[in-house]
C-alpha cells in the first residue's frame, strides 16, 4: 500500500499545470550550462519510464480499435457458418419429441464448493473445476486439497464438501469457450427442447456409482427426474445421452434401478427401464475402460484424466515452489474411487494376452489426422510412399499394456521373467525412505527398493495381471476401490453374487435389462491414434529425495512408426477410448440375444471419421471425431436430434462403421 | 518530445518567485518551446499528441494493473479487518453462530422467488437476438437493455390475446439455485439465506429453489411449463431421499401467493390439479415461512397497471431511469414498458384483493388514525410520542379511497363528493393521440369522453377501481379475471370455488387440511408504503396515457403521509402491513372458514434499520422489502424452524405495528 502514492508522484506529479509552469520558469531562469548534466541523466531515466508507458498505450489503444472494429463490423461478414443441424432439421419438421437426460462424463462436469478450509475463503459455491481454474493458479495447494476425497473411505474429508454443479451449466462448457454438450443442447433447442423436457444428470465423477447415491442421492434424483419429465411430456419415453464415463455411470443406474430397495437398489421393479427409456445414445463410451487409466494410476501420466497437469503444464511441473506436483496429483486422482471404474475390464479375454491381441495386424495409418500432429503427418508421408510393410511384418504385442523396457515389449512370452507378484513381500522401509519426502503420503515410501527392482525387471503386465501390479503398488486404493468396482468377466450370470453393486458398472457382468423395445447406440470417433499400452521404466531418482514415484512412461522409446511414439503404443479410438473398448459391447457383446442382452434388444454402432478443422476460424471443427470434440460433430449431432425426435435405430441408418472393430470382435473368443 | 522536458521535479522551484514571473511566463513558455523545436525536430512535435495521449493511457493501465495486483495479492480476510476496524466487531452470521449451538440441517428447504427477482433466459428468439441463447434477458447485468432496447422489450412480452409466448419466442425461467441467488451482480436476493444454511450442512440435494416464469399467470406456469408438477415432484423426492423429513417452504413476495395456489393445486384432482390426494400437504411439509408476502394484493400494482408508475413492478424503469425515460431514440420508452407490463398475467395477481371490506371505504380505513413519521425520526418511541401530538392537528387520512382525482377530493367529507358514474359512460370515437397506435395501451380505444368521465368519477375505493381497471383496460382485464379473482367469499363451499381462478386469493380459498403445519408471515415494518394514490389529468398532447400521479400534492408538514402524491402506511415499502399481516394475524388465527383444520399463523415483524454506513452494503437490520433477505434475525427465525423448531421455539409472535388493531377493525365474517 505504500507504494501506490510514491507510484503516484512518479506518474503525476508533474502533470498539473502549476508544476508544469514551475519546471518552465526554473529551465528558463537557470544557466543552461549547469543543469545540462543532471538533467541529461533525468531525461535518460524519465526515457524509459516515457516509452514503457507509451508502448503500454499504444498497444492498448489500438487494441481497442480492433475490438471496435470488431464489433462493428457485422457477423455474417466475418464467417459465413454453415448452417447447424438443428436448423436443418427444424425446417424439415423434426420436432422435439421424446424428453432427453445427458449425463456427462469424467471432468467436463462442474464441481463446486459449499464449505472449505480457511485457504479456500470466499470460494463459496465457485466452481473448482470446470471453469475458468484461475483459482488453480492462485492457490494449488488448497486447490488440491479440496479436490482430493478422503482416502480412506473415498468421501469427502472432514470439513470440506465439494458438490457438483446442477443443471444444464454443469457441463455446457468445460472452460470458457472451449465446449463440452453446448453445442448439442443449442441444436436441441432448435428443434423445442427447453428446461421441461432437457436435463442434465449431473454427479460427483471423482465418487464411486454406489458413494453417488450413498452421499448425494444422484441416483434417486435421476430416478425421478426421468419418471417426472416421462409423465409431464405426455408420456413419452426418455433418451439418454451419456458421454465416457457417463456410459457407465448409466450402466450402473439401469441395473440400479431396478434393483430392489431391500437389495440397495432403486425399487423400480423389473420393467422400469422398458417404460421409461427409449433409447440409450452413449457418446464416446468407456464401455471396457481405458489403457491410460493404468498409467494414469501408475505414474500420473494419463494426459486428460490428469488434466490439470496439461492445463498448466510448466507451471505444475516446475520444482522451482517445491511443488512435487506430480505427486500430489497422483495423490489426488487416486483418492477419486472413478478412476478405477475406467482401468480395462475384461482382462487377457479382451485386451490379449502376452503374445497375441485383437488388433493384432492394426495398421497405424490415420490419413486423416492432419494438422494437430505434425510430425506423425510426415511419418504418414513417408509410410504411404514406401508403402508401410514393416508395421505389418511385425505385430505389435498390444496385450502386454506394461511392459518395463522396449525389450520386454517384444519377446516372445517365455523369454519373459515370471514373477508372482503377490508373493512379494512388503517389506517396511520407512528407514531407508529419505525423511525429507515423508511428509507426503505416497504408498510407494512404503515399498522397498529391491521389490520395486524384481518387479520391473524385464517383465510385462496383461489386462488381468496389471490389476496384481496395482495391486502390489497401491494396496489401500484397490482395496478401497475394488469394493466399489470388478473388472472381470462372468462365468455365470445368474450367479447370486453379481447382484452386488460393485459389478454394475462391468458390462461383462451383468444383463441388461429386459426391455426389447429399447436401442443402445454406440457413437464414437476413429480415426485418432490412442493411447493402448505403454512401455515403462525405472524412474532415476531426483536429487533431493527418493523420488515417489519410481517408475515413469519411457518416453525415449520412439520407432518410425506410428504405432509407437514416446513410450506409448497407439490404436485406433477417438484420442482417449480404443476402439474396441468403445464399440465391442454394440457391436458384440449384446448384439443379438446374449447372455448379456437376454432381452435382445437392438445395438447399434457408429462411426465418425475424424477430420481436423480445415481452417483456424472454424476452431474445433464440426467434423472431429475426439473424444470431447466429438459433441460438435454435426453428423453426430443430426444422429442424437433425429433418435430424440423419434426416429429408431435403424432410420438414422443402422450401423456406420469405419474401422475394423467388427472383425476384432469377431477374433475374440468370449461366450455369448 | 517536449513532454518529457516539462517532467522535473518541482521541488526546487521558489515559490514567490513564480507568482512574480507569473505575467511573463507565457510568453518565456512559448520560448522554450520554440527552442525545443529546433532541437528535436518537427516530426516529433507533430507526434506529441498522440504520443502522450498513449503515454496517458499506459499510466493509467499501468496504475490500474499495479493496483489489481496489490487488490489480488492482499489476503481475502482484509476487507473484513478494515471494516472491522471501523464499525467494530460485526455479529456472527446466524449460520456460524447456530452451527456453534449444534444445530444441524433437518429439514429440507423449497425457496419460491417472487416476481422481478427470478432470472429468465432466451431458448428461442427472432434474428435480433441472435447469439443471445441461454443467456439471461431478466436479471444479470441487464446488457441487452441497453444495447437492443426494442428487441428486449419484444422478447420479454407474451402474447397479449393468451397470456403465453408469442410465435417463435421462447423465454424460460432459469432453473436451480443460480435463478434468484443474485438479480444482479453483487445485489442479493436469497445468496445470503443460502449462505448461511449451508454453514449448516445444507446443500444442493436438501435446498430447490422452485424458480417459474414469473411473468405467467399461476395456472399457465402449470400449462406450458409443468413448473407446478416438477415443483410436486421435486418436494416428493426431497422429503424421500431425507429420511421422511417434511419440507419447509420458503416463499418470497409473489412467491407467497405461488405456492397458496400451489397447495390448493396439489390437493385438488388429476386433470386441473396435481392429484395429490387430500393429506398431500400433511405429509410433505412442515411449515410456510413466506417473507414479506403480499396476501391482499399490493395498492402499488394498481398505478403500475394504471399509469405504469408504480415502482418495483416497472422496475425496467428504475434500472435505467435516465435512458428509458428520455425520448432521445422516440421509443416512447415508458409505454413500450406499460405494454410489455401489461402482457403479464401475474402482475394481475398483486391488485387489491377483499374490495372495500379490506382495504376500507370512501370514509374508513383499518389503518385509521395510523400517523407517518418523518424520515428523520429514527427511533420508534419519538414517533409514537409525535404521532399522538400531531393527529389533532393532521387530517386524518382517508386511505379507503385508493385513487383520487386531485388533493381537494382526496381530503374532503364522504358526503361531499359526487361521483358521476363512469361504467356506462360511451367511450366516444375521438382518439386522443394518434401516435400512440402502435403503442398497445389500449387507452387509444378510449376516446376523450371516456377519459372525462373517469376523472369526473372522483374517488375510486378498492373495488371501484377493480371496475376501473376493466373500464381502462378490458382486454387486458378479461384475460387476467380468467387467471385470477379479488373479492371475499361468502359460501367457501360454493362448487364455483374449485375453479383454478381463486386458488391464489387466500380469501375465497380454503386452507389445506393439516393440522400440524405452521405458517409464519415474517416481513419488515417502519418504512413507509405507498397505500392510495392522488392522481390529475394528464392533458399534455405527447404523452400517450392521459393520467398522471400528481406529484406536487404534497403536505409541508414533516409527519404528513402524503409525498408526492402518495399517500404512506407503515410497510416493508412495497408491501402494506396489512396485506401481509392480515391472514395470519386474524383471518387463519384459530379454527375459522378459511382455515378449518386451525392450521396455527404466527407473525415476525422485522423493525427497518437503514445500515449505519457504506460499509455495511444493505445491512443486516433492513426491513425492505428485498433487503430483508439479509436480515439476520429472519434468516436465524428461519434456520431454527428449518433444523426443527416450531412457533414457540423461535419466540411466537413479534409484532411492532398495530396490525392487531387493525386487524380488529375490518369485519370479516370468520
Amino acid at each position: 500500500m505504500f507504494q501506490i502514492p510514491r507510484f503516484r508522484k512518479l506518474c503525476f506529479s508533474d502533470f498539473p499545470t502549476r508544476g508544469l509552469e514551475d519546471t518552465v520558469i526554473q529551465e528558463a531562469k537557470q544557466p543552461t550550462s549547469t543543469v545540462e548534466k543532471p538533467k541529461r541523466r533525468r531525461i535518460r531515466i524519465w526515457s524509459y519510464v516515457d516509452s514503457f508507458f507509451w508502448t503500454i498505450g499504444y498497444l492498448w489503444t489500438a487494441w481497442w480499435l480492433l475490438l471496435f472494429l470488431y464489433h462493428s463490423v457485422p457477423v455474417p461478414a466475418l464467417h459465413q457458418a454453415p448452417e447447424s443441424p438443428g436448423t436443418r432439421l427444424s425446417r424439415e419438421g423434426v420436432k422435439a419429441n421424446h424428453p432427453v437426460v445427458l449425463v456427462p462424463g469424467i471432468v467436463t462436469e462442474g464441481l463446486e464448493l459449499w464449505e472449505g478450509r480457511p485457504c479456500a475463503q470466499g470460494l463459496f459455491r465457485k466452481r473448482l473445476s470446470g471453469g475458468s481454474f484461475t483459482d488453480i493458479m492462485r492457490r494449488p495447494l488448497c486447490w488440491l486439497e479440496h479436490l482430493s476425497l478422503d482416502s480412506e473411505t473415498g468421501l469427502d474429508p472432514p470439513g470440506i464438501r465439494v458438490r457438483a454443479v446442477p443443471g444444464l451449466v454443469a457441463a455446457d462448457y468445460l472452460a470458457p469457450c472451449y465446449f463440452a454438450w453446448s453445442v448439442l443442447i443449442e441444436n436441441l433447442a432448435k428443434i423445442g427442447y427447453e428446461g421441461k423436457n432437457l436435463h442434465m444428470a449431473s454427479y460427483d465423477w471423482r465418487l464411486s456409482f454406489h458413494n453417488t447415491e450413498v452421499r448425494d442421492q444422484s441416483l434417486s434424483r435421476l430416478k425421478s427426474k426421468i419418471e417426472l419429465m416421462y409423465v409431464i411430456n405426455g408420456y413419452k419415453k426418455v433418451v439418454v445421452v451419456p458421454h465416457s464415463l457417463g456410459a457407465i455411470y448409466f450402466l450402473h443406474f439401469l441395473k440400479w434401478v431396478e434393483t430392489p430397495l431391500s437389495h440397495g437398489g432403486g425399487g423400480g421393479g423389473s420393467g422400469w427401464c422398458a417404460k421409461h427409456i427409449k433409447a440409450v445414445v452413449n457418446i464416446g463410451p468407456a464401455f471396457l475402460g481405458i489403457p491410460k487409466a493404468v498409467s494414469n494410476l501408475l505414474s500420473a501420466e494419463g494426459k486428460d484424466i490428469a488434466y490439470a497437469r496439461d492445463l498448466a503444464p510448466g507451471y505444475l511441473d516446475s520444482e522451482l515452489l517445491k511443488l512435487q506436483t506430480q505427486e500430489h496429483l497422483m495423490e489426488m486422482s487416486r483418492s477419486w474411487d472413478s478412476i478405477v471404474s475406467l482401468l480395462p475390464k475384461g482382462g487377457e479375454a479382451i485386451w490379449g494376452d502376452l503374445d497375441s491381441s485383437a488388433e493384432e495386424g492394426h495398421t497405424c495409418i490415420f490419413p486423416k489426422r492432419k494438422s494437430s500432429q505434425p510430425s506423425l503427418n510426415v511419418l504418414h508421408r513417408q509410410n504411404i510412399s514406401v508403402k508401410p510393410v514393416s508395421c505389418v511384418k511385425q505385430p505389435t504385442k498390444y496385450g502386454r499394456i506394461i511392459a518395463f523396457g522396449k525389450r520386454a515389449s517384444e519377446l516372445p512370452s517365455s523369454e519373459l521373467s515370471t514373477l508372482n507378484i503377490k508373493e512379494l513381500a512388503r517389506v517396511d522401509s520407512t528407514t531407508n525412505g529419505s525423511t525429507s519426502c515423508g511428509e507426503f503420503w505416497s504408498e510407494y515410501n512404503e515399498m522397498s527398493q529391491e521389490s520395486i527392482v524384481k518387479v520391473a525387471d524385464n517383465t510385462a503386465y496383461t489386462a488381468t495381471t496389471v490389476f496384481d501390479l496395482l495391486r502390489f503398488m497401491a494396496p489401500q486404493m484397490m482395496r478401497r476401490a475394488e469394493a466399489h468396482f470388478s473388472h472381470g468377466i462372468a462365468d455365470d450370470l445368474d450367479d447370486s453374487k453379481y447382484e452386488h453393486y460393485k459389478y454394475w458398472s462391468n458390462p461383462l457382468e451383468t444383463k441388461l435389462p429386459d426391455a426389447p423395445e429399447m436401442e443402445i447406440h454406440c457413437l464414437y470417433g476413429v480415426g485418432i491414434p490412442t493411447e493402448r499400452s505403454y512401455i515403462y521404466n525405472l524412474a532415476t531418482s531426483s536429487s533431493k529425495c527418493k523420488s515417489s514415484i519410481p517408475f515413469r512412461i519411457d518416453g525415449s522409446v520412439d520407432k518410425d512408426d506410428v504405432c509407437l511414439k514416446g513410450g506409448a503404443r497407439f490404436v485406433d479410438g477417438d484420442e482417449n477410448v480404443p476402439v474396441i473398448s468403445a464399440g465391442f459391447m454394440c457391436a458384440k457383446g449384446w448384439r443379438g440375444k446374449t447372455r448379456f442382452n437376454p432381452s435382445g434388444m437392438e445395438t447399434f454402432v457408429r462411426e465418425y471419421k475424424h477430420k481436423p478443422p480445415g481452417s483456424l476460424l472454424e476452431s474445433r471443427g464440426t467434423e472431429s471425431g475426439a473424444h470431447v470434440d466429438i459433441m460438435g460433430n454435426v453428423g453426430l449431432i443430426e444422429d442424437v436430434l433425429r433418435i430424440a425426435a423419434g426416429a429408431s435405430g435403424q432410420e438414422i441408418g443402422g450401423d456406420r462403421v469405419y474401422s475394423d472393430v467388427m472383425s476384432m470382435s469377431e477374433r475374440m473368443s468370449i461366450r455369448l | 518530445m517536449p513532454l518529457i522536458h516539462r517532467k522535473k521535479p518541482t521541488e526546487k522551484a521558489p515559490q514567490p518567485e513564480e507568482e512574480v514571473l507569473d505575467e511573463g511566463s507565457q510568453h518565456k513558455h512559448h520560448d522554450s518551446k520554440t527552442h525545443k523545436k529546433s532541437n528535436n525536430g518537427i516530426e516529433k512535435v507533430k507526434w506529441s499528441c498522440i504520443d502522450s495521449c498513449c503515454w496517458f493511457i499506459g499510466c493509467v493501465c499501468v496504475t490500474w494493473w499495479f493496483l489489481l495486483f496489490l487488490y489480488n495479492a492482499m489476503p481475502a480476510s482484509f476487507p473484513q479487518y478494515v471494516t472491522e476496524a471501523i464499525t467494530g466487531p460485526l455479529p456472527d452470521p446466524p449460520g456460524v453462530k447456530l452451527k456453534k449451538e449444534g444445530l444441524k440441517a433437518k429439514h429440507p428447504v423449497v425457496f419460491i422467488p417472487g416476481i422481478v427477482t427470478g432470472g429468465l433466459e432466451l431458448w428461442e428468439g427472432k434474428q435480433c437476438a441472435d447469439g443471445l441463447f441461454r443467456k439471461r434477458l431478466w436479471g444479470g447485468t441487464f446488457g441487452e437493455v441497453y444495447k437492443r432496447p426494442l428487441c428486449w422489450v419484444e422478447h420479454m412480452s407474451l402474447d397479449n390475446e393468451t397470456g403465453l409466448d408469442p410465435a417463435g419466442i421462447r423465454v424460460r425461467a432459469v432453473s436451480g439455485l443460480v435463478a434468484a441467488d443474485y438479480f444482479a451482480p453483487g445485489y442479493f436476493v436469497w445468496a445470503v439465506l443460502i449462505a448461511n444454511l449451508a454453514h449448516i450442512g445444507y446443500e444442493e440435494k436438501n435446498m430447490y429453489m422452485a424458480a417459474y416464469d414469473w411473468r405467467l399467470s399461476f395456472q399457465n406456469t402449470e400449462v406450458r411449463d409443468q413448473t407446478l408438477s416438477r415443483m410436486k415432484s421435486n418436494i416428493e423426492l426431497m422429503v424421500s431421499t431425507n429420511g421422511g423429513k417434511k419440507a419447509v417452504i420458503v416463499p418470497h413476495s409473489m412467491g407467497v401467493l405461488y405456492f397458496l395456489h400451489f397447495m390448493k393445486w396439489v390437493e385438488a384432482p388429476a386433470p386441473m390439479g396435481g392429484g395429490g390426494g387430500p393429506d398431500w400437504c400433511a405429509k410433505h411439509i412442515k411449515a410456510v415461512m413466506n417473507i414479506g408476502g403480499p396476501f391482499l394484493g399490493v395498492p402499488k400494482a394498481v398505478a403500475g397497471l394504471f399509469s405504469a408508475e408504480a415502482k418495483d413492478v416497472a422496475v425496467a424503469r428504475a434500472i435505467a431511469p435516465g435512458f428509458l425515460d428520455t425520448d432521445i431514440f422516440r421509443l416512447q420508452t415508458l409505454q413500450h414498458v406499460m405494454r410489455m407490463t401489461r402482457t403479464w398475467d401475474s402482475t394481475m395477481s398483486m391488485l387489491p384483493k377483499g374490495g372495500d371490506t379490506i382495504w376500507g371505504g370512501l370514509d374508513w380505513a383499518p389503518e385509521k388514525g395510523h400517523t407517518c413519521c418523518g424520515k428523520k425520526q429514527k427511533s420508534n418511541e419519538t414517533c409514537g410520542a409525535a404521532g399522538e401530538n400531531s393527529v389533532s392537528k393532521t387530517k386524518p387520512v382517508n386511505y379507503g379511497r385508493i385513487i383520487s382525482f386531485g388533493k381537494e377530493v382526496a381530503e374532503a367529507q364522504p358526503s361531499e363528493i359526487k361521483n358521476i358514474d363512469f361504467r356506462g359512460a360511451v367511450k366516444g370515437q375521438s382518439i386522443p393521440n394518434h401516435t400512440c397506435r402502435d403503442v398497445w395501451t389500449e387507452y387509444h380505444d378510449m376516446g376523450i369522453g371516456g377519459i372525462k368521465a373517469i376523472a369526473e368519477y372522483k374517488v375510486y375505493t378498492t373495488d371501484a377501481v377493480i371496475d376501473l381497471l376493466h373500464y381502462v383496460a378490458p382486454k387486458m382485464m378479461a384475460r387476467g379475471s380468467a387467471h385470477f379473482s379479488y373479492g371475499v367469499a361468502d359460501d367457501l363451499d360454493d362448487p364455483k370455488y374449485e375453479h383454478p381462478r381463486y386458488w391464489s386469493n387466500p380469501l375465497e380459498t380454503k386452507l389445506p387440511n393439516a393440522p400440524e403445519m405452521e405458517i409464519y408471515s415474517l416481513y419488515g415494518v417502519g418504512i413507509p408504503t405507498e397505500r392510495a394514490y392522488v392522481y390529475k389529468l394528464n392533458q399534455s398532447p405527447d404523452s400517450c396515457i392521459p393520467f398522471h400521479i400528481l406529484t406536487s400534492a404534497h403536505e409541508e408538514d414533516e409527519d404528513s403521509c402524503l409525498k408526492a402524491g402518495v399517500y404512506n402506511v407503515d410497510g416493508d415499502e412495497t408491501v402494506p402491513v396489512l396485506s401481509a399481516g392480515f391472514m395470519c394475524a386474524k383471518a387463519w388465527r384459530g379454527k375459522t372458514r378459511f382455515n378449518p383444520s386451525g392450521i396455527k399463523t404466527y407473525i415476525r415483524e422485522y423493525n427497518h434499520a437503514p445500515p449505519a454506513n457504506l460499509l455495511e452494503g444493505r445491512g443486516t437490520q433492513s426491513g425492505a422489502h428485498v433487503d430483508i433477505m439479509g436480515n439476520f434475525a429472519l434468516i436465524e427465525d428461519i434456520m431454527r424452524v428449518a433444523t426443527g423448531g416450531n412457533g414457540s421455539d423461535i419466540g411466537l409472535d413479534q409484532v411492532h405495528s398495530g396490525i392487531f388493531e387493525w386487524s380488529d377493525r375490518i369485519d370479516l365474517k370468520l
